[in-house]
């Protein structure tokens, strides 16, 4: 088989058996791999009404036919499972070594069923499986849990893990790969935590075969000089890394800060920038693998007050909605992003469910006599540090927290300090100022979301095309688009965040090169509406209603108070029954039997 | 004027291009165990660095290898491997210093960096050219400048 491996990899946690199959090609071609085939095995099997906590809940590990091979930015792998966060269709997606090892010991997905009676942790060397013993790496964070499981199995093997959030089942907890890369959203970690299964490790020997390689090799030179050229995408990830909006966010006035209560923050100076770093800050980029834009960057602190830490700059932006301002702060951001990814937990809720707090301490709703004592004013950057591992640890308040913003501030009464779709964050890209990700919040299926339709890069960063964020026509066109796209390239195993200056015609000549299978653009981009509308199907199942597709009622009743985009709102449920309709879905927002049997779903 | 490799771990962002490259120029598939450049992360230090057959002068595979499966060209710079002369004896995988000859039991073959030729993959796919392959008097004169400018800022206000 080419471009595919060819072999689907069962764990039974609760009998202790392991199996393999054989990928169904009919629908590999389909779904393509990771979240689209990821989502087909997953719903294929799974009750939608399950409980993502119980023991009937399954877990799969995909990397996409890109995964492992030289496709740029194509290293990724998609954990599907149903979100503890959200009851939605969960789809975690992570970069690392973790995704192409798992192709190169011979496999297009691991299904991981059923709890272990004890804790336990995987190891995959080609076809051999073990269930190994993982009681003495409980309670390890995630750097120490690495290297423990390389030490136990092979110094080159790579390793998924949970850290203690996972353990505790907190609801945003990821799973990590490789120490820094992150399956971060919906509560992966705790589906993990919940089946008993600390680790997995893999090492592979086994060859990716291609289908015509010197097409494969023309398609990924193309695909990388289309990348570069590009000098907002290519040139700008690469110098910036992934803090490259943020400063533009705030100069168009709607990069959140204050749990959204403020959107613009004039700066004063370089300093003052949303992404200065504090000067004794040291950054050198980090590169994912097969990966030529090399976003991610290790930074170093030196801060008095912080311990000498390296961090994977990743979702600091999702952090930045706690604070207002300054270069402490940004210190802080640093510093908890850090100890999100050796806990296992998603920066991006754990700083969206602190804002809330922090705004319903302002409210006078909390008081300290609630919070263990913490002074949670915003911009509290020490507070914000110690809440993290609190959280982490579910210790004292942190317990409350560790439920997310949604169910903490409802259980208070005030659900509307909680800024979530589907219960879950949203990042500070304040929807009032840029429409279309409002709409992408509200639709996206893994619950509030920005990954998953980042029309930002054409309402904000104008890649390729520039299209004015405050208005609404046209909004459901580019939403759908991206989120098509982006389904159809998580699919491929390819990165959004290397996506960016390429176009469906690169992805579809790379995948018909390396598979062997002809995809044209126009099929490419089908097959990702096929599995976005496929995740739709599983969250109807499980209950979502087209009332789920809403903001919460601050970003359309609120307009922005200060700044460039002052007096704006959402416009979201003008411009939802337009993507209903564009998306061939009914007025409740439910997918129609015409739409779906073009899909080749019905 | 002869080429080596130059390795600089400072600019290597540990993303394996190199060694996907190398397995997929021998191999027209990714099998990277098979690959002649292997590239070592160590996570928490945010530290990478490539390795490869660093073309030994007195190089002690060839000196090993009871065939002359492994051998300097009359002129050439490059330790070769002739397939047709190898034994299997695997001695040139214990005499190698950086475990850059592997024996590999799918093709039953030792693999050794043949610089592809002279156009090595690894240096054309990697994105930061950590890996460069540059005539070796630049090299190293290169190197040496860029020492020096370290030297001068390292002296740079002790002066009075």
């Amino acid at each position: 088989m080419n471009g595919w491996s060819g072999t689907i990899l069962r764990v039974n946690l609760s009998t202790g058996v392991v199996s393999t199959q054989p990928t169904n090609l009919k629908d590999a071609v389909l779904f393509i791999g990771a979240r689209g085939l990821g989502d087909k095995l997953y719903i294929d099997e799974v009750d939608a009404r399950v409980d993502p906590l119980s023991p009937d809940n399954k877990i799969v590990f995909a990397p996409g036919p890109f995964s492992g091979t030289l496709a740029p930015s194509g290293g990724r792998y998609h954990v599907v499972t149903k979100g503890p966060l959200t009851e939605a269709i969960a789809g975690s997606n992570a970069s690392g070594l973790f995704g192409p090892e798992l192709r190169y010991a011979g496999y297009d997905a691991l299904i991981v069923e059923g709890k272990a009676p004890e804790p336990v942790y995987l190891w995959i060397r080609d076809d051999v499986v073990e269930i190994r013993k993982a009681a003495h790496l409980w309670g390890k964070w995630v750097p120490e849990t690495t290297e423990m499981v390389q030490d136990e199995t092979d110094l080159d093997a790579r390793v998924a893990c949970i850290g203690p959030a996972g353990e505790r089942r907190v609801l945003f907890a990821s799973i990590m790969n490789d120490v820094h890369s992150a399956a971060g959203r919906s509560g992966v970690g705790a589906v993990m935590g919940s089946k008993n299964l600390k680790a997995i490790a893999v090492y592979g020997t086994k060859p990716i075969k291609v289908a015509h390689p010197k097409s494969f090799r023309e398609a990924i030179l193309a695909a990388c000089e289309t990348g570069s050229r590009n000098s907002a995408g290519g040139a700008g990830l690469k110098a910036y890394g992934v803090d490259l909006p943020l400063d533009t966010l705030n100069e168009i006035g709607s990069l959140a800060a204050n749990n959204f209560q403020q959107s613009y923050i004039p700066a004063a100076g370089e300093d003052d920038r949303p992404s200065a770093l504090p000067s004794s800050t040291a950054r050198r980029p980090r590169g994912c693998y097969s990966c030529v834009m090399r976003c991610g960057r290790i930074s170093k602190i030196k801060n008095p007050g912080y311990a000498s830490q390296l961090a994977e700059q990743a979702q600091e932006e999702g952090l930045a909605v706690v604070f207002d301002r300054g270069i402490d702060n940004t210190a802080a951001m640093i510093q908890s992003n850090q100890i999100c990814d050796e806990m296992g937990m998603d920066p991006i809720s754990l700083g969206a469910t602190v804002a809330c707090a922090m705004e319903m301490f302002e409210a006078g709703i909390l008081t300290v006599k609630d919070t263990d004592g913490l002074d949670l004013s915003f911009g509290n950057s020490a507070v914000m540090v110690e809440l993290t591992r609190k959280i982490g640890l579910r210790d004292g308040f942190g317990n409350k927290l560790a439920v997310g913003s949604y169910r903490f501030a409802n259980s208070y009464g005030h659900p509307e300090f909680s800024m979530t779709v589907k219960k879950q964050e949203i990042p500070p890209y304040d929807p009032r100022g840029i429409q279309s990700i409002g709409l992408e919040y509200a639709t996206c299926n893994r619950g509030g979301c920005h990954t998953k339709g980042y029309t930002v890069a054409v309402e904000v960063l104008g890649f390729g095309e520039s299209v004015d964020p405050h208005t609404t026509a046209d909004k459901p066109f580019w939403v759908k688009l991206f989120q098509d796209l982006t389904a159809a390239i998580d699919a491929s195993g390819g990165c959004i965040f290397g996506s960016s200056g390429r176009g469906g015609e690169n992805y579809a000549a790379l995948l018909s090169a390396l598979t062997g299978v002809n995809y044209s653009t126009e099929e490419y981009v089908k097959a990702g509406e096929r599995i976005w509308n496929l995740e739709r199907l599983f969250n109807l199942q499980a209950g979502f209603t087209s009332k789920d597709d809403q903001l919460p009622e601050r970003f359309t009743t609120s307009p922005i108070r200060s700044g460039p985009a002052k007096g704006q709102v959402s416009h979201v449920p003008e411009m939802l029954t337009e993507y209903y309709k564009l998306r061939g879905w009914d007025e409740d927002g439910v997918p129609t039997q015409e739409r779906l049997r073009e899909l080749q779903l019905a | 004027m002869a080429k080596v490799f130059m390795i600089y771990p400072e600019r290597c962002t540990g993303c394996q291009n190199c060694r996907m490259a190398c397995s997929f120029s021998h191999e027209n598939q990714f099998r990277p165990a098979a690959a002649r450049v292997h590239v070592y992360t160590s996570e928490r230090e945010g530290y990478s660095v490539p390795m490869m057959c660093q073309q030994c002068d007195a190089a002690p595979c060839m000196k090993v290898c009871p065939t002359g499966a492994l051998y300097r060209a009359q002129g050439s710079t490059l330790v070769e491997y002739a397939r047709d002369k190898c034994m299997g004896c695997r001695m040139c995988t214990m005499a190698c210093p950086f475990g850059s000859a592997v024996y590999d039991s799918v093709t039953e073959s030792i693999l050794k960096c043949d610089t592809c030729g002279g156009e090595p993959a690894c240096a054309q796919f990697c994105p930061t050219q950590a890996i460069e392959f540059i005539e070796e008097d630049i090299a190293t004169r290169s190197r040496r400048r860029a020492f020096a400018t370290k030297f001068k800022s390292a002296f740079e206000g002790t002066r009075p």
